[in-house]
């Protein structure tokens, strides 16, 4: 039988752009350019190696976001994914973590699956904890921060490396995965495979079909507030010596002067 | 007066500073309620009521260390339940951000997470928020439900105001998802005896200028002599020079210390995300155009092999 393997994705504005909030407190995405969210494309990457392993696989990239995010979902179709599918509503502008992992969970069971694999957090928001919540939403065992995963006779096995220790995790599927940095590095798309990501699927779905009411997401249906936000003053500019062969030594003045010795 | 309810995080009964210093941004909401789980739950109680803990609810079981992350979501809701409280505190460590946000989710709640300060508004507390690699501040509040809010390491002073810190049993019932994901074994990370990297006063970093794994010791001789932590670059860490734990940026871990002391790191965003809320910044490169120099208090353009042991010596022979 196949494995039904589900990535959710994320496009994000490129963070080495000049990011900055929009009026609604909400992320311009109009001044920066989009991308995959990098982190994301280690769960591509992961994916495709299970399916690699699976005698039968199927691997579904799912992403939520306006009409651009149809790049990030190009780009793990062209890494080797099968199939993609977009849930896009205007509705969803301004939507929080509760409300897109409403929207996710909802989505991912409308497309059916075995795994749900995600990066460890956005590039963006940062949070981290959407992968937990949909395994909360779902139903489903939480198999979260892996640098090492492996799926075997339906069960997923990782190590996830904690602050304190190291720990060895194991759960049946079905099951929500997320993967660190450290899974694996990610394959950069082959032309083979950008030219035939071009004519792979990729499905539509709205609020509707999705059977959400418009006021459980987007900014007014948010379950959080952002009242302001506000640029960091830039620094004053530091003292910057050149090291002519006490550098050192001018830096510990430095470092005394400020009480740190 | 409201009450808040603390998660704690301890080690067999030793509470982890950013505890503390979540149970002082308690105190500005309402009157401190802490849940500690686990072995030596009970021995937190002393510490916790030193620091303004009125009630500690206590719960030790099997399943809290055989099973991940949701037998503590089951204990923290069931200490929601017994406490009603107007707020959740969890300190923002990867494992506290998911029980937190499971626990938002099954209440019906917001979540805000990393918050770096906290204090009491009209519409109940508000975050303060770093954002885009911390170049923008937010501030925030949870609209729908009982705000539930992770807070950053270093986020506000450990303070002492005694409270009762009476101790009771909270009897937890777990359910059908508790036992989902079994942990197989567990290898306890080796302690190199210096700070944590997240709670560290004095973080000392190397990256791509350390040139090798067997350069590091240039670093941790430093760090050493300043009693820091070492955090290293994603560049050191993707080159196998330094542990994936140590790393700081985005994709490693955040880090807020009173001194941040970058050795041979250019300062690419996905670092500057980790380290650019640090009090005071110090760079040590040998090239001059490196980013990171915008963001320092003092820099010094130079030879990382020359300036960090003269740097080390200066400050022994200051120490004595």
């Amino acid at each position: 039988m196949s494995l039904r393997i589900v990535v959710c994705v994320k496009y994000v504005p490129d963070a080495t752009g000049d990011r900055h909030f929009a009026d609604d407190l909400t992320v311009d995405r109009d001044d920066v350019d989009g991308l995959l969210s990098e982190l994301d494309e280690y769960a591509v990457e992961q994916a495709l190696q299970i399916a690699d392993e699976a005698d039968d696989a199927e691997i579904t990239v799912l992403t939520v976001g306006p009409e651009d995010a149809k790049d990030a979902l190009r780009k793990a179709l062209s890494m080797g994914a099968d199939k993609a599918i977009h849930v896009e509503d205007d509705d969803l502008h301004g939507t929080d973590v509760i409300g897109t992992s409403l929207v996710l969970a909802k989505a991912i069971e409308k497309a059916g699956y075995d795994l749900v694999i995600t990066g460890m957090a956005s590039t963006d928001g940062t949070m981290g904890v959407l992968p937990a919540i949909l395994a909360e939403r779902l139903g489903v065992p939480q198999v979260t921060l892996l640098s090492e995963v492996k799926v075997e006779d339906g069960t997923v096995t990782g190590r996830r490396d904690g602050d304190s220790a190291s720990e060895q995790l194991e759960a049946s599927l079905p099951a929500v995965v997320s993967v660190t940095d450290q899974s694996g590095e990610a394959r950069y798309p082959s032309f083979k495979g950008i030219m035939a990501a071009k004519k792979k699927p990729v499905e539509s779905w709205d609020l509707e079909e999705l059977e959400i009411e418009a006021d459980e997401v987007g900014l007014e249906g948010s379950w959080t507030a952002v009242d302001s936000a506000a640029q960091r003053p830039a620094r004053t500019a530091g003292t910057i010596v050149k090291d002519e062969g006490e550098g050192g030594k001018a830096l510990a003045e430095f470092l005394a002067g400020q009480k740190f010795i | 007066m409201a009450e808040v309810l603390v998660y704690v995080d301890h080690v067999d009964g030793a509470v982890r500073k950013p505890t503390l210093e979540l149970l002082t941004l308690a105190r500005r909401i309402g009157e401190p309620v802490a849940l500690a789980l686990g072995a030596g739950a009970a021995d937190t109680a002393a510490v916790l009521a030193e620091h303004g803990a009125v009630k500690v609810l206590t719960a030790d079981a099997p399943e809290f260390t055989e099973y991940l992350v949701v037998p503590k979501v089951d204990a923290l809701q069931a200490a929601y339940d017994a406490v009603s409280p107007a707020a959740v505190l969890v300190p923002s460590s990867a494992e506290g951000k998911e029980i937190a946000a499971r626990l938002a989710v099954r209440i019906g709640s917001g979540i805000i997470t990393d918050a770096i300060d906290l204090e009491a508004g009209d519409e109940g507390p508000v975050a303060t928020q770093a954002a885009f690699a911390a170049s923008f501040t937010t501030k925030s509040r949870v609209s729908k439900g009982t705000p539930v809010i992770t807070v950053k390491p270093n986020s506000a002073p450990v303070e002492a105001a005694p409270a009762a810190g009476a101790v009771e049993a909270l009897a937890v019932t777990f359910g059908a998802l508790a036992t989902g994901t079994k942990v197989v074994s567990r290898t306890p990370r080796e302690s190199t005896g210096r700070p944590e990297l997240t709670e560290a006063a004095i973080v000392v970093s190397g990256g791509r200028g350390v040139n090798g794994a067997e350069n590091f010791h240039i670093i941790e001789e430093l760090a050493d002599s300043l009693g820091a932590a070492v955090g290293a670059s994603r560049a050191a860490v993707d080159a196998g020079w330094y542990p994936h734990s140590n790393q700081v940026g985005q994709t490693g871990k955040s880090v807020s210390p009173q001194l941040y002391i970058a050795s041979g790191i250019s300062g690419a965003i996905q670092h500057r995300a980790g380290m650019q809320t640090s009090k005071t910044i110090v760079a040590i490169n040998k090239d001059a155009e490196a980013p990171i120099f915008d963001l320092v208090d003092y820099g010094v353009v130079g030879d990382l092999f020359a300036v960090v042991p003269q740097l080390t010596e200066e400050i022994k022979a200051r120490k004595g």
